[in-house]
């Protein structure tokens, strides 16, 4: 191992362990969690390396605690993370509330089981791709990143993280049973400090600093404790001095900027990819780990002689709306496979405008679709 | 003639958020006396200001850190303890302090009270307990003596309430107190004391709420419940935690109960560290 202790080189290892050292190499250095199956793996993980990497790991009493651990650790000036599978999900989405309203860098994994409730703890699902975008009260806009191998968990933790420090925003990562209990051959780079992204940071004098101020831009620079600055920021509605404002304008102009940092950035944020587009009739739109199915059925079908491509969503929030509306005129259809009953075949419809159908190819959790399932669906809509 | 000295500013306004005064807190509240006692405190302690964080939760007494000049946080409900955990942890060099109400930390919050206590992590926790849930208009809380009144017990409180400093004592805080906020100066000794101290440190701050709480327990004005405060109280440092709890109308025992050496989570974080290094 190097001498800063941070991985380099080919390694057989499995999703969760892969998303642990994804974060090392991002820079997080603060963990917090809570058991749970099938995330639990990324804790112990991360128990073991964050004092091999002068970083904290503690174990909270719950995922509520966990989150806020998570966004103290930042506000301390620490890259930080938390790990978790439904149940912890929907606890924390109280202080990813908050996360979001201070405006906290953060990463928040979720290693997805099937629900509701306790569900199937030990098999996959992708049913909270829903709770991820509107799972906090309120209106705001996510950052969710859907890794389909544990390459790419490693590769979208350190997105992730990145993101998280440009927008200020709470990031989530939203894998899958599958894909955190797959083992295969990731391989871990370099990360040079060039390809890492740090926070906006203040300049001036701290008697001058306005914790909220956008005038440079819509994500304000960020002082964190024990600088100097002094500042106050607060889950209420607020001002650019942090300050609590308790009226319809400044929740306008609050709401309207945490929201339009995300929106108005989507392009450079959105990420997806294709195969076979190009001349294709019938696309199958997939995330996670029911792409990995998609992909076979749709190389199945090309086999067949049938005008089919994919388009893997990387992000799913922000949703690739101007692909969907780009694409949906030239094309029959769309087919939706994701292990849930129909959620992010919702926005695939919105943005068809009903140029084009949107079939769902459903799978309630505890397994992955059989290729056969999709290829059908593809073969009655080409 | 008497020559007339005009004060421009509080010798304590270095502490103070001035161009958000007047506070939201009402007249007879004992969240301000008790805000009082700690900036002093934080003066009298000799800290650098500048390393100390303040973390709040919501209620009445989680707008404290809305006024303090100082690196504050007001977080969600319940959750200021394990907010001031991720920045203790991660900045080890803060002096973190907790400041809100008995709601926040001891009913919503008190899984992470429990726990925070147990790890014994390096903070101070200031605990305002006016007995009710006074921002949302006096309900009845885990505080609540038995047989009080609140909007949510109209017939009088049927539930036992926590002994606060019994349970932080049972949880392995290493410093335990208990003043109302009539004790200013011990109050402020205490918090002094408390600041400096390694470990966890619990000040229980027993508090007026004329508005709702004093006015449902005939004690509608602050000064009643003051003035109660003055005939019950019995200073006792070194009581036994199990014996200092509460009732309606029984004896208000104050003072320091707890006052004792144990490893911190961060002293036992980094004997941690050393053993992981070795291998």
């Amino acid at each position: 191992m190097p001498k800063d202790n941070v991985l380099c080189g080919e390694f057989f290892m499995n999703g969760d362990i892969a998303c642990a050292e994804g974060a090392i190499s991002a820079g997080c250095r603060f963990f917090a969690g809570y058991p749970i199956t099938p995330a639990t793996e990324v804790a112990e993980r991360m128990s073991e390396r964050m004092p091999e990497v002068g970083g904290v790991f503690i174990q909270m009493e719950d995922e509520m605690a966990s989150m806020n651990a998570v966004l103290g650790a930042s506000w301390a000036g620490v890259k930080a993370m938390t790990a978790t599978s439904g149940p912890g999900f929907s606890l924390m989405m109280e202080n990813l509330g908050l996360g979001v309203m201070l405006e906290t860098p953060c990463v928040l994994v979720n290693i997805q089981r099937a629900g509701p409730s306790t569900g199937l703890p030990t098999l996959a699902a992708q049913g909270d791709m829903m709770q991820a975008r509107w799972g906090a009260h309120g209106h705001y806009e996510i950052i969710a990143l859907v890794p389909t191998s544990p390459q790419e968990i490693f590769d979208l933790t350190i997105t992730a993280f990145n993101f998280s420090e440009q927008y200020r925003v709470p990031v989530l990562v939203m894998a899958d049973e599958a894909v955190g209990h797959m083992s295969e051959k990731v391989v871990i780079p370099r990360i040079s400090q060039k390809e890492l992204v740090n926070r906006p940071r203040p300049r001036g004098s701290p008697e001058k600093y306005l914790p909220y101020d956008s005038r440079m831009g819509l994500v304000p620079p960020m002082a964190v404790a024990g600088e100097g600055y002094r500042f106050h920021v607060t889950g209420l509605t607020h001002d650019e001095r942090g300050y609590p404002v308790m009226t319809a304008e400044a929740q306008d102009k609050l709401v309207r900027r945490l929201v339009d940092k995300i929106k108005l950035n989507a392009k450079d944020i959105v990420r997806y990819e294709e195969i076979d587009v190009d001349d294709a009739e019938v696309v199958v739109v997939s995330y996670g780990i029911a792409a990995r199915v998609a992909r076979y059925a749709v190389q199945k079908a090309r086999d067949e002689g049938i005008k089919v491509g994919l388009l893997r969503l990387i992000t799913v929030w922000p949703f690739a709306e101007d692909r969907i509306r780009e694409l949906a005129p030239r094309l029959k259809a769309f087919i939706v496979p994701e292990i849930n009953y129909g959620q992010i075949v919702r926005e695939v419809e919105r943005c068809a405008a009903g140029k084009a159908k949107a079939r769902l190819v459903p799978h309630m959790g505890g397994g992955v679709h059989l290729p056969e399932t999709v290829l059908e669906a593809i073969r009655e809509e080409s | 003639m008497t020559k007339m000295l005009t004060v421009e500013a509080n010798p304590m306004d270095c502490y103070l958020r001035v161009d958000r005064i007047p506070h939201i807190w009402c007249a007879g509240c004992g969240i301000g006396p008790a805000t009082g006692c700690f900036i002093r405190a934080i003066d009298r302690a000799e800290l650098d200001p500048n390393k100390i964080s303040v973390v709040s939760g919501i209620g009445c007494a989680g707008r404290m850190a809305g006024y303090i000049k100082l690196d504050s946080f007001h977080t969600t409900h319940g959750r200021a303890l394990p907010f001031a955990t991720g920045l203790k942890l991660a900045n080890p060099e803060l002096n973190v302090v907790v400041f809100s109400g008995d709601g926040d930390l001891v009913a919503i919050g008190g899984n992470h009270l429990i726990h925070s206590a147990r790890r014994n992590i390096d903070m101070t926790v200031i605990c305002i307990n006016n007995f009710n849930y006074g921002m949302t208009g006096g309900q009845v809380g885990a505080t609540t003596p038995l047989d009080a009144r609140s909007t949510t017990t109209p017939y009088g409180n049927f539930e036992y309430p926590f002994n606060v400093p019994y349970l932080m004592t049972a949880c392995g805080a290493t410093y335990v107190a208990r003043w109302t906020v009539l004790h200013v100066r011990e109050l402020e000794r205490s918090i002094t004391e408390a600041l400096n101290k390694p470990g966890f440190s619990f000040i229980e701050v027993l508090s007026p709420c004329p508005t709702v709480y004093g006015r449902l327990n005939k004690l509608p004005r602050g000064l009643d419940e003051m003035r109660s405060y003055r005939e019950k109280s019995v200073i006792r440092d070194g009581a036994d935690p199990k014996d200092v709890d509460l009732s309606l109308n029984g004896p208000i025992v104050v003072g320091k109960f707890v006052d004792i050496e144990r490893p911190t989570l961060w002293d036992s974080y980094r004997q941690m560290l050393d053993r992981a290094s070795k291998l």
